[in-house]
């Protein structure tokens, strides 16, 4: 619990010398790449042209904020980062101050919170003055934290409250929902919880943030000491207690389930409009060699604690050696561990400013033999007049089974638990169905079609650690008026030869009648290498040639090249 | 040489004229269609020097088919007039031959008859009182025309007998024929193809051969062909090769969320691990075998913190990383070989791979749901952030790209993390041709990697680099059984740095 009190900013005076100086600064600052824009050039890419006449042709500039940085996310903060990197002023440092009365504000959690959401942190802004830009501002940063951090309100919920229309202190619990019945935000009647989460199903901003507690016995719930709710986390807040430009002192409260983030959030929310917050600094010690050596520079102590400073990262050469003390401010949560510093001191020396250098160990280069055979064998398939396709190592449930006349069951493929479309239901186990489906998508080309392809297949596997393992695979088709299993065969007979394998029973290899419901029967044979089945090669099954919207007669051979490693 | 007779004929011609001739007075006087002529020409002028022949094109006038009835018969409106005796014909009677309706109105502007409607019987038409004969004046123009005196009348006189689709202005093509250096009035008849006997003999010391046409296209063979995305990864390979990497075994698209993410300090409510972005397997749903020290290395770093950091401090959940999914990245595989590595006593290596990875994203003209990842590792003692751009330097050299420039990034298993840009000389702008940096110490020092050890790696798709390379706009012509085969067909051979 800490309150704080509003320091007058200065920034705003300064717009226009910030938009002035962007471009400048995108020169040596590359973390800001504005790029421009405007509101008329907005409205006519997604709306038309039509639509964007008469709309503001002031240059609007896009930056692109890392995600990490919720510091950058607001106006207010932007411009500090960049009025401190250009050492227009210093790195604010932020403390936190007692009301004039004294007495801090309080928030009691109750242990019924646990059930639904655990967490709460609570600050109060004092004295301060909104403007409209302001308070867009401060209702933006709000909104995109809540995209960002708070995982759409998941993980955190920002409540923002008019202080001066509530009395603390303040409690944090949890009721079922029929006991809960308030005046919402914006509305003019009282609901039950229940009420509201059924209003708004249909609201098209709200109903994205009712899967969060709708199965929950007990809602969440913030009251006064009156009784008033200030908000029902992370749905809505009470219409009592909001906010307007009128607002003097904001009573911000942040529930969550991840109390980290949350305190990331409510740090956010009061050090971007506030000079003043609670938290004492972190200081950090690290050197300057620690920096040199990890960034491949060598710059004094004073200049790298003066590149830090610039990143608003107050820092001092201790005197003791190399030693640098780094001030770590609330508003940079990212900054977690000293190779975080160092980034920051890299950032502000220049990414395209370090030499560039070779790492000098001396490493002999191997090839993956799977992948080495792969390579070796489509250079060859290609000479021996086979096309080359690339399929989808996903597809649907129908194309690895029932197309080919087989059961899911029957194919030990994996399954993907949520696929957009019936596209991604499994990987595949064979790389049949992508040839067929490749012939099918380019009938108009002259025929014969031959194509291949050596790719992995997926398929369950007990004995790995994820318990599935890929296999790489072989598929060759020839599509014509004739079936061709003589060109099939021959192809067979000639990777065979490629693979010094030579015809016969026992250490050779040959091919044995088989039945399998994808090839024509008495048209399939199962190919024997060194005494083991590797595959079958045959004349497709004329309903598997429907079911691919084929016409034409077309054999197939489809090998596990695994074994000749 | 359809007919040697008419190319006979043609160079005897030749041989009396004393400057040369034209092809349509020899088709005229032959009496022989002028197409033959043509052919003659031509078959003449593949034997070699014989002729040489100017095309010309010039313009005249000819008579249409009405044009010559009417030069034969005279214009329509003077049959109306001589058809017309003494005592008139009724006009109804007039309609009725052919050339009455146009000869009556000509006739009657040229005041050549008139017509007395109040006659009874209806109608009737009379000669003009006062003209005995009359000039035809359209036939005799039609006639100047036919005997090839056409410059004889006025451009406005054509024009309105053409007007009046009795005359055509037609072009004709001829041929100015005068002799050739090696002129002569018999033709040896020439061979298409030397032949075995030819060989065998030695006639073709004495024979002519029909030159060939190098205008043409020569036959197509019979072959096959590499897919063009695959040709740019067989020349990434090489270029790694070169470069002294190694390849990792990649072969596994199934991963636990553990290596894919946990192992790479990448928290379990990142978004990257939604199931917006993430393929989650509903069979086999969970991993079930893990380095059990190291798991719980990587729990306590992502919770409370350790090695100097002081993590992201939340409740690490085993259930999350057990979840098995489609790996998102090939950095999985590379988390595997770096703890590999960390199990031997430690020496430089550099990896690489080159494979699919798979996003549950929204599908659009440049982005699918599963795409070929290239990435590089380097692993030395004291690497530094110039020696991470100093590779990149050097791998992007190789791929005819000299321009860098280097932007930071987010990333959360690297710190630094740097885009990588290129300067493209056709956009005339920089654009971002891959990801790289330096991976984080709570990602190493848990898998047992000595702490002055640094690993610097980069990323990048497959598919945008082939695509520009081949100028594919719609990635599914590229990848997929949507493919436009005739495109793998005619895709030229991969050289990156040209």
């Amino acid at each position: 619990m800490f309150s704080t009190t509003f320091e007058e900013y200065t920034e705003y005076s300064n717009l226009n010398l910030f938009f002035t100086m962007l471009p400048v600064i995108a020169r040596d600052h590359s973390a800001l790449t504005p790029k421009q824009t405007s509101e008329k050039e907005i409205i006519s890419r997604e709306q038309g042209d039509s639509k964007a006449s008469g709309a503001s042709e002031v240059i609007l500039y896009k930056i692109d904020v890392p995600a990490n940085r919720y510091d950058l996310l607001c106006l207010e903060g932007l411009v500090r980062g960049l009025q401190v990197f250009r050492n227009k002023i210093e790195a604010p440092r932020y403390r936190r101050v007692s009301p004039a009365s004294g007495e801090l504000q309080r928030l009691v959690i109750t242990k019924e919170t646990e059930a639904v959401r655990p967490h709460a942190v609570a600050a109060v802004l004092r004295n301060i003055t909104f403007t409209q830009d302001r308070y867009d501002s401060f209702i933006e940063l709000q909104e995109k934290l809540h995209q960002n951090i708070c995982r759409k309100r998941s993980l955190v919920a920002i409540g923002t409250h008019d202080l001066d229309t509530i009395s603390g202190p303040f409690t944090y619990t949890a009721k079922p929902p029929g006991d809960i019945c308030f005046k919402p935000l914006n509305q003019t009647k009282e609901y039950t919880a229940t009420q509201l989460m059924s209003l708004y199903k249909t609201d098209s901003h709200l109903r994205h943030y009712l899967h969060i507690i709708e199965d929950k016995p007990v809602y969440p719930i913030i009251y006064d000491s009156n009784g008033i709710v200030l908000s029902m986390p992370p749905i809505i807040n009470g219409d009592h207690s909001k906010i307007s430009l009128k607002t003097k002192n904001v009573f911000i409260e942040c529930t969550a389930t991840d109390l980290t983030k949350a305190k990331i959030v409510l740090d956010m929310m009061v050090t971007m409009f506030s000079g003043y917050c609670s938290q004492p600094f972190t200081k950090e010690q690290l050197s300057s060699d620690f920096i040199n050596r990890k960034v491949g520079i060598s710059e004094s102590t004073d200049r790298i604690a003066q590149l830090l400073t610039r990143m608003c990262l107050r820092s001092q050469p201790t005197g003791a050696c190399d030693n640098i003390e780094v001030e770590i401010p609330p508003t940079r949560p990212d900054v977690i561990h000293a190779c975080d510093i160092m980034e920051d001191a890299a950032m502000a020396y220049g990414f395209n400013n370090i030499t560039r250098t070779t790492p000098r160990a001396y490493t002999i280069a191997n090839q993956f033999p799977l992948n080495k055979l792969t390579e070796l064998l489509r250079q060859d398939l290609a000479a021996a007049g086979f096309t080359e396709a690339l399929n989808f190592a996903l597809c649907s449930q129908e194309d690895i089974a029932d197309k080919l006349g087989k059961k899911i069951s029957e194919t030990r493929a994996v399954h993907i638990s949520n696929p957009k479309t019936a596209e991604f239901q499994v990987a595949r186990t064979t790389l049949l169905p992508g040839l067929l489906k490749t012939v099918a998508a380019n009938r108009k080309m002259p025929l014969p079609m031959k194509l291949f392809e050596i790719s992995d297949v997926v398929l369950k596997d007990e004995t790995k650690d994820v318990g599935v393992r890929n296999s790489r695979r072989l598929c060759a088709i020839y599509y014509n008026k004739s079936p061709g299993f003589e060109v099939i065969h021959g192809l067979l007979d000639r990777t065979m030869q490629l693979l010094e394998v030579k015809p016969g029973q026992g250490d050779g290899y040959h091919i044995q009648a088989s039945d399998d419901c994808t090839f024509f029967p008495g048209r399939c044979a199962e190919i024997i290498v060194h005494g083991k089945s590797v595959g079958r090669l045959g004349v497709l099954h004329p309903d598997v040639i429907n079911r691919f919207e084929l016409t034409m007669p077309c054999s197939a051979l489809e090998i596990d090249i695994e074994p000749f490693l | 040489m359809a007919d040697t007779g008419v190319a006979e004929t043609l160079l005897r011609r030749l041989e009396k004229a004393d400057d040369g001739v034209d092809s349509v007075e020899v088709s005229g006087s032959l009496g022989v269609d002028h197409q033959l002529v043509v052919g003659a020409v031509k078959s003449l002028q593949a034997l070699g020097d014989i002729i040489s022949a100017e095309l010309r094109s010039s313009k005249h006038w000819e008579l249409t088919g009405e044009g010559k009835e009417i030069a034969e018969q005279g214009s329509h409106e003077a049959r109306v007039f001589s058809s017309v005796p003494a005592e008139g014909l009724a006009q109804t009677e007039l309609m009725k031959l052919a050339f009455g309706k146009v000869g009556f109105s000509k006739a009657m502007s040229n005041k050549w008859i008139r017509v007395d409607k109040a006659h009874e019987g209806g109608p009737r038409i009379f000669k003009a009182v006062c003209i005995e004969s009359i000039e035809d004046q359209v036939r005799e123009k039609l006639l100047l025309v036919q005997k090839g005196q056409a410059s004889q009348l006025e451009e406005k006189e054509k024009n309105e007998l053409k007007k009046r689709k009795l005359l055509s202005e037609v072009t004709v093509k001829s041929y100015w024929i005068t002799k050739g250096d090696s002129f002569s009035t018999t033709i040896t008849k020439q061979e298409t193809e030397l032949t075995p006997e030819m060989i065998a003999s030695g006639s073709w010391k004495e024979k002519k051969f029909k030159p060939y046409n190098f205008e043409a296209m020569g036959v197509a063979p019979d072959c096959g062909h590499l897919h063009p995305l695959m040709k740019v990864r067989t020349q990434f390979r090489q270029i790694f090769l070169e470069m002294g990497f190694t390849e990792m075994p990649t072969n596994n698209f199934i991963e636990s969320s553990f290596w894919n993410f946990d192992s790479l300090f990448q928290p379990q409510q990142h978004p990257a691990r939604d199931q917006h972005d993430t393929f989650f397997l509903s069979d086999p749903a969970l991993a079930h075998q893990f380095p059990q020290d190291y798991l719980e290395r990587v729990r306590k770093v992502h919770s409370e913190g350790g090695y100097g950091s002081q993590g992201y401090k939340y409740d690490w959940k085993i259930e999350e990383a057990q979840k098995n999914i489609l790996r998102t990245h090939t950095t999985a595989v590379s988390a595997r070989m770096l703890y590999k590595l960390a199990q031997q006593k430690f020496t430089p290596v550099r990896y690489f791979s080159i494979d699919r990875v798979f996003r549950n994203e929204t599908l659009d003209a440049t982005h699918l749901a599963e795409f070929h990842q290239i990435e590089g590792v380097v692993a030395d003692y004291g690497l530094t952030l110039g020696d991470l751009m100093g590779v990149l330097h050097q791998f992007f050299t190789k791929l005819g790209i000299t321009k860098l420039r280097f932007k930071p990034a987010y990333n959360p298993y690297t710190e630094p993390s740097m885009e990588v840009f290129s300067y493209h000389e056709g956009l005339k702008k920089w654009v971002e041709v891959g990801n790289s940096g330096v991976f984080r110490p709570e990602m190493l020092l848990p898998m047992g990697l000595p702490e002055d050890v640094s690993v610097i790696a980069w990323g990048l798709s497959l598919e945008r680099p082939t695509m520009i390379k081949y100028g594919i706009n719609n990635i599914r012509e590229l990848v997929g059984h949507k493919v436009n085969l005739q495109m793998v067909y005619d895709s030229p051979i991969c050289r990156l740095d040209s």
